[in-house]
């Protein structure tokens, strides 16, 4: 009841949300994230990729999903192919990020190949929550700013630091990136249907692996999505009589809400 | 080599995904079904490479030191713990069962 009435104060004073309250706003997100480079930098190291290899992906991909997949599946013998494209595949949701902050942000379109390497889940969802264009801009900068400079960084001290403690299963450091990708999914539970494309995804997942060369199960796995999107589909026809319009409806308000979300 | 071709590939990829979405016209990508299905790849990856990661061994399947660090993970994520806390649970319980059964 407390923060609805602190929320509707919020809305009160639209476009008037101090600079300051942005940016610190924004330093949160962007420090408590940007530290997590560190368990991506063990994970990569243990996955046997060297330093610059595990700063190359940081600099250059900038996605954290996509990353911990990346190095996952070339540490269980994936060929190159297969294991960039489970990375690209979950890197995707990032076009749609794009989509909703490219009308909020109104860049330039000399300006948007920069900015592309910043959208991200982290800078979305701060950049969504705030009420003007100079406030999401602001947010948009200061978070991936944040994030670019700290997730490097610590990058960097997470490979190094791997290579000096020698054996990082002994360390329980393999656990890193499973634990990732569970922080990352258990959020986007939100329903049976997220729960049932989860549930077959692990059925897929560990079903094909003795069967289907490395990094291909994921791959197949991913099917899962529109194969359940497909089933709920049919349900819904069958058992619709006037309420399609309000489904389809639903589904759309629940897409928007979907875009800003945890990472990494 | 065959690391730097699937690390080229997949910053390539990547950066094209994020660029794509700065640059097309609003109302191509908008439909619900693709926002729908958008939204749900990422669930299905997500929970195929957390399960692998913890039970694979190779291509067949191990129940290890590493799933009693998720289940640990699990636990910090019904308590609301913070992400980096998530992860440490995870490599604490992990390290500590492999030491205690050798």
């Amino acid at each position: 009841m407390a923060e609805q009435t602190a929320r509707a104060d919020i809305r009160r004073e639209d476009g008037g949300k101090p600079d300051a309250a942005v940016v610190r706003d924004a330093l949160g997100v962007g420090v408590a994230v940007g530290l997590s480079g560190f368990a991506f930098g063990v994970t990569s190291a243990g996955s046997g990729l060297t330093p610059v290899q595990t700063c190359a992906l940081s600099l250059l991909v900038f996605t954290g999903a996509s990353q911990f997949a990346l190095v996952g599946a070339l540490a269980a013998g994936g060929n190159p192919f297969t294991a960039a494209a489970g990375a690209f595949f979950l890197g995707v949701r990032n076009a749609f990020y794009g989509l909703r902050l490219s009308q909020l942000l109104a860049l330039r379109r000399a300006v948007r190949p920069f900015a592309a390497q910043w959208v991200i889940d982290e800078t979305t969802a701060v950049a969504l929550a705030q009420p003007s264009r100079r406030s999401v801009r602001i947010g948009f900068t200061v978070t991936g700013l944040t994030l670019y400079v700290l997730w490097n960084l610590t990058t960097l001290l997470g490979a190094v630091g791997a290579q000096a403690v020698g054996n990082t299963d002994a360390w329980g450091l393999d656990a890193a990136g499973p634990a990732v990708f569970l922080a990352l999914l258990a959020p986007m539970l939100k329903t049976t249907t997220e729960r049932a494309v989860a549930g077959a995804a692990v059925v897929l997942g560990l079903g094909l692996l003795p069967v289907l060369p490395a990094g291909v199960p994921v791959l197949v796995a991913a099917l899962a999505a529109p194969a359940v999107l497909y089933a709920e589909g049919r349900r819904k026809d069958h058992g619709k009589g006037t309420a399609g319009d309000d489904v389809q409806n639903g589904d759309r308000n629940d897409a928007q809400n979907d875009a800003p979300r945890e990472d990494r | 080599m065959n690391i730097w071709i699937a690390i080229g590939v997949t910053a390539v990829g990547c950066y094209a995904a994020k660029l794509i979405g700065l640059l097309v016209p609003a109302g191509v990508l908008e439909r619900p079904l693709v926002q729908r299905l958008a939204a749900l790849l990422p669930v299905a990856l997500l929970a195929a490479l957390t399960a692998q990661q913890t039970f694979a061994d190779g291509r067949g399947l191990v129940l290890d030191a590493r799933a009693a660090g998720l289940a640990a993970a699990a636990v910090a994520l019904l308590l609301r713990a913070p992400f980096l806390l998530v992860v440490a649970a995870a490599v604490v319980v992990t390290a500590g069962v492999r030491a205690m059964t050798g």
